[in-house]
């Protein structure tokens, strides 16, 4: 059986690439930053080569749908932290992408016995942190970026890559705890490493690292460094609104909706990164975090009021029906439609073939999705048998066929998917930017009115 | 697609069913003799409830089964119940606060995660908490408790093994290690290394000589650890008040004739324990514990409340006990023939007047050979047929008092066992 290998696109790209290229491999298209994921070796053309979102190799690995895949050992711990058992091996640190997970905090004084929130894109790193540091009262707050932003309002502690300890100063946070130090690793799946021969793939990828000499651990200790506040924390009094604004490409078509509001925002989008820009809008604080994170940071009480997408809110509500999060206005910009998708070749046209095929066949039906809780419902509400959900975090087109059967997935107008060889069999729902609130805030006689007036400034700004 | 239970979960098949509801009859019955009322607890609690210092141990909380529910959104875990005693101390703080002393027993299912799941992850076990009482006499009621439920399920070799958390922490204190370190070293202690402690002592001479003769400490009377105190009082004087508790306790269970082995380095796997450990092994298995937690209560703001309980796991000893020692009587079994279409309503009535007999009245739904010794055929032509299986005879009878009065006379005794 072919050997299959998964490649990290992202941060450990370049390095790779270059690692490999040095290794002979002579791969013919793992540089591009966007297209295809499915690129081939010179060297070992009968390996079948293909590439993942970072975090999403570790799972691919241990699952045994590839035999080795490179990745930072970061994604590789914080699988073992919640699953042990996992069958994934170790194989070998390389030399390259290197980090330091801290555990950083920004709030004075926290009591033991007091609600410690962690927000961290590690969350089972950070619920193995707290559970030996005996945190009696903890919530773990999974975000899909820019951790860093939320304390010391809206966290008290961050568990977040950083280079040294004092990189986090610059956030105006204190190193509490070193929890690990990471780099590329090698990973293999265990009964690959058991039963198949991967001993010249694995010497290539390893000879290239006795030509660099291996740096020896620096050994730093953690120095908690003096706190240092770059970008200042928010006045926030009781009637203060917390917006939060997204981040990323979502950016442009935002500003346009507030300029047509009349809305003046200043620092937004930002060239320096900081993600508490200005708005002339009295009694509002703003601050900027992933689109993905609003929901479950509304829910939570931590912001009043969030833009994000309708995507993101349902698939919230469907994870916690209770939630008392709710949209407000749709703001019509950044139109998707949410579909289920197929590979070309399976001869399926609808939700009925589906349940044909699956009915049909002995093996459980796999899901690969960003939107966990929506494609749970889809499976569920579609009656799809026994089927699995994948969590995967981009990159979800280079799933099928070989590795999932179905994706949840998110398109403008389809082009991608075509282009994948892949076919539409079901529209979800049509999502767009919208504004959500928290609705006990709403009924808050400090903050309704104050809510009331900036949802219909955005109004206004939709209309214009 | 090929059904099958999710890993690491166990079925109970009628059989093992047939076992299981004695030993929990038993359990209850003791329970109830002694003045415990019994309680139920949620499958899930909150997990903040397990977290806290004094509760469970990290390898214990490495275990559980941790997950947001559909409450989630505010990042509040909930754990399936991953012990018994600690709901029940909630139960109490929550809804009894301030009575005392109050018995509780429950049989319940808990939930701890096994790596090979191999072994079950479910277990079920029956416990007693004595709660509000802080005396010696309650630690020995609850050993006597235990002792009397396995003596009840026929079980011998039972072996009581006894510590104290009181005197493992103080010992702890003396080893010049800081905080953190003297925590791990209990937790390690408490999660069944034995090898911890001996391999502590080796940091200071004095607790060293303190140590030595304490874990060698394999005593089976109160007068040794009376003599064991001089020596050790001499060397770390402040372990002398938790000895002297735990001779109390001791004491009264010499009074009261147990058999015990005094094994300090044995721990239990809860954090919680604050005095008088106890530990039941027959044939080396473990098969129940207990001890006193003085300060779980307090921990959940309920008051300066001291508490004690044990728990006894029904799975294994459903393992160990046999069957006809502890079954109840089983009634009789009829199998009842509907020998016309017409007479299902006959069958039915014949059916409901044996089971106010007290028999068991089974109809037989495909026309096989009974597998009882007893078959009553109804609707055809004589009214009743009731035919015996075992001694190869038939009586033809009009009226179902007949029958009756056949099946007590022909020694269908309806309190035989099956």
């Amino acid at each position: 059986m072919a050997i299959k290998i998964a490649l990290p696109k992202g941060r450990l790209l370049r390095r790779t690439a270059a690692r490999l290229q040095k290794a002979g491999w002579g791969l013919d298209e793992y540089h591009s930053r966007i297209g295809f994921y499915r690129p081939k070796s010179e060297k070992f053309p009968e390996v079948l080569i293909r590439v993942f979102h970072e975090k999403d190799i570790p799972i691919q690995i241990a699952m045994g749908n590839y035999d080795l895949g490179i990745c930072g050992s970061d994604w590789v711990e914080e699988l073992m932290a919640k699953y042990p058992s996992s069958g994934l091996v170790r194989v070998r640190g390389l030399d390259y992408g290197e980090g330091t997970l801290f555990m950083a905090s920004a709030s004075e004084g926290q009591r033991n016995g007091d609600l410690v929130r962690i927000a961290s894109e590690y969350p089972n790193l950070a619920e193995s942190f707290a559970l030996k540091q005996r945190l009696s009262r903890f919530s773990v707050f999974p975000v899909w970026g820019a951790a860093e932003a939320y304390p010391p309002e809206n966290a008290d502690m961050v568990l977040l890559p950083a280079r040294t300890g004092s990189e986090l100063s610059d956030y105006g946070m204190t190193a509490v705890s070193r929890v690990l130090d990471f780099s590329a690793f090698l990973v293999a799946n265990r009964s690959s490493w058991e039963s198949k021969d991967l001993d010249k793939i694995v010497t290539s990828i390893c000879d290239t690292l006795a030509e660099v000499e291996r740096k020896t651990d620096s050994g730093e200790a953690v120095e908690p460094v003096a706190v240092k506040k770059s970008y200042g924390r928010i006045k926030i009094t009781d009637g203060t609104v917390r917006l939060a604004l997204p981040d990323g490409h979502q950016q442009p078509p935002t500003v346009n909706v507030l300029n047509r509001a009349g809305i003046e925002i200043v620092d937004y989008p930002s060239e320096t990164g900081n993600r508490r820009p200005r708005i002339k809008l009295d009694g509002v604080a703003v601050k900027v975090i992933r689109p993905q994170d609003m929901p479950l940071q509304v829910a939570n009480g931590n912001f009043d009021l969030a833009v994000t997408g309708r995507d993101w809110l349902t698939e919230h509500l469907y994870q916690f029906p209770s939630s008392p999060v709710r949209e407000l206005l749709d703001l019509e910009f950044s139109k998707v439609r949410l579909v289920a998708v197929v590979h070309r070749d399976m001869a399926v046209e609808d939700t009925g073939g589906l349940r044909e095929y699956i009915a049909a066949r002995p093996e459980p039906f796999r899901v690969a999705s960003e939107y966990v809780n929506i494609a749970d419902k889809y499976a569920r509400d579609n009656h799809l048998g026994h089927y699995r959900v994948i969590p995967t975090w981009g990159a979800t087109e280079a799933f099928l066929p070989e590795d999932a059967d179905l994706l949840i997935e998110n398109t403008e107008t389809g082009r991608t998917i075509a282009r994948h060889s892949l076919k539409i069999i079901d529209t979800l729902f049509v999502s767009t930017a919208c504004l959500i609130g928290n609705a006990g805030a709403i009924a808050d006689p400090a903050k309704g009115k104050r809510i009331a007036a900036i949802v219909n400034k955005f109004k206004a700004g939709v209309e214009a | 697609m090929k059904v099958q239970r999710c890993k690491g979960m166990r079925d109970m098949l009628p059989a093992e069913m047939d076992v299981f509801r004695p030993v929990e009859g038993i359990c209850r019955d003791c329970c109830t003799g002694w003045g415990y009322r019994e309680v139920r607890t949620p499958t899930i609690e909150y997990l903040y409830l397990f977290t806290s210092a004094g509760t469970l141990t990290p390898g214990r909380l490495g275990k559980v089964y941790s997950f947001l529910d559909w409450d989630g959104w505010s990042g509040e875990r909930v754990v399936l119940r991953p012990d018994g005693t600690i709901p029940v101390a909630r139960l109490y703080t929550e809804s009894l606060p301030g009575r005392g002393p109050v018995r509780l027993f429950y049989a319940a299912n808990i939930f701890i995660f096994e790596e090979a799941g191999e072994k079950t992850r479910e277990r079920w076990q029956c416990g007693a908490e004595l709660i509000g009482a802080g005396s010696a006499v309650a630690d020995a009621e609850l050993v006597a408790l235990s002792l009397e439920v396995l003596k009840k399920l026929g079980l011998k070799g039972v072996e009581l093994r006894l510590s104290h958390a009181g005197l493992i922490k103080a010992l702890l204190v003396k080893l010049g290690l800081s905080h953190e370190e003297q925590d791990r070293l209990f937790d390690r202690i408490l999660d069944g290394d034995a090898a911890a402690l001996a391999g502590a002592g080796g940091k200071s001479a004095e607790v060293g000589n303190a140590l030595k003769p304490l874990l060698g400490f394999k005593g089976k009377s109160a007068g040794f650890l009376r003599n064991q105190r001089a020596l050790l009082v001499q060397d770390v004087p402040e372990i002398g008040p938790h000895i002297d508790d735990f001779l109390k306790t001791v004491a009264l269970l010499d009074d009261l004739g147990c058999k015990y082995k005094i094994d300090i380095a044995s721990g239990a796997g809860f954090e919680y324990y604050t005095g008088m450990i106890f530990q039941l092994f027959i044939g080396g298995e473990k098969v129940g514990g207990g001890g006193r937690y003085d300060a779980l209560i307090p921990a959940m703001g309920g008051g300066d409340v001291p508490a004690s309980g044990f728990a006894l796991y029904i799975d294994r000893l459903m393992e160990m006990v046999k069957a006809e020692d502890i079954a109840p009587a089983v009634p009789e079994r009829v199998t009842v023939k509907i020998k016309s279409g017409g007479a299902v309503k006959e069958a039915f009535r014949a059916a409901e007047g044996l089971r106010r007999a007290g028999y068991i009245a089974e109809l037989d739904l495909n026309g096989e050979k009974a597998a009882s010794r007893w078959t009553l055929e109804v609707g055809g032509e004589t009214p009743y047929i009731l035919s015996d299986s075992l001694k190869s005879r038939r009586f033809e009878v009009k009226t179902i008092g007949e029958v009756l009065k056949r099946l007590e006379g022909e020694g269908g005794d309806k309190d035989s066992p099956a």
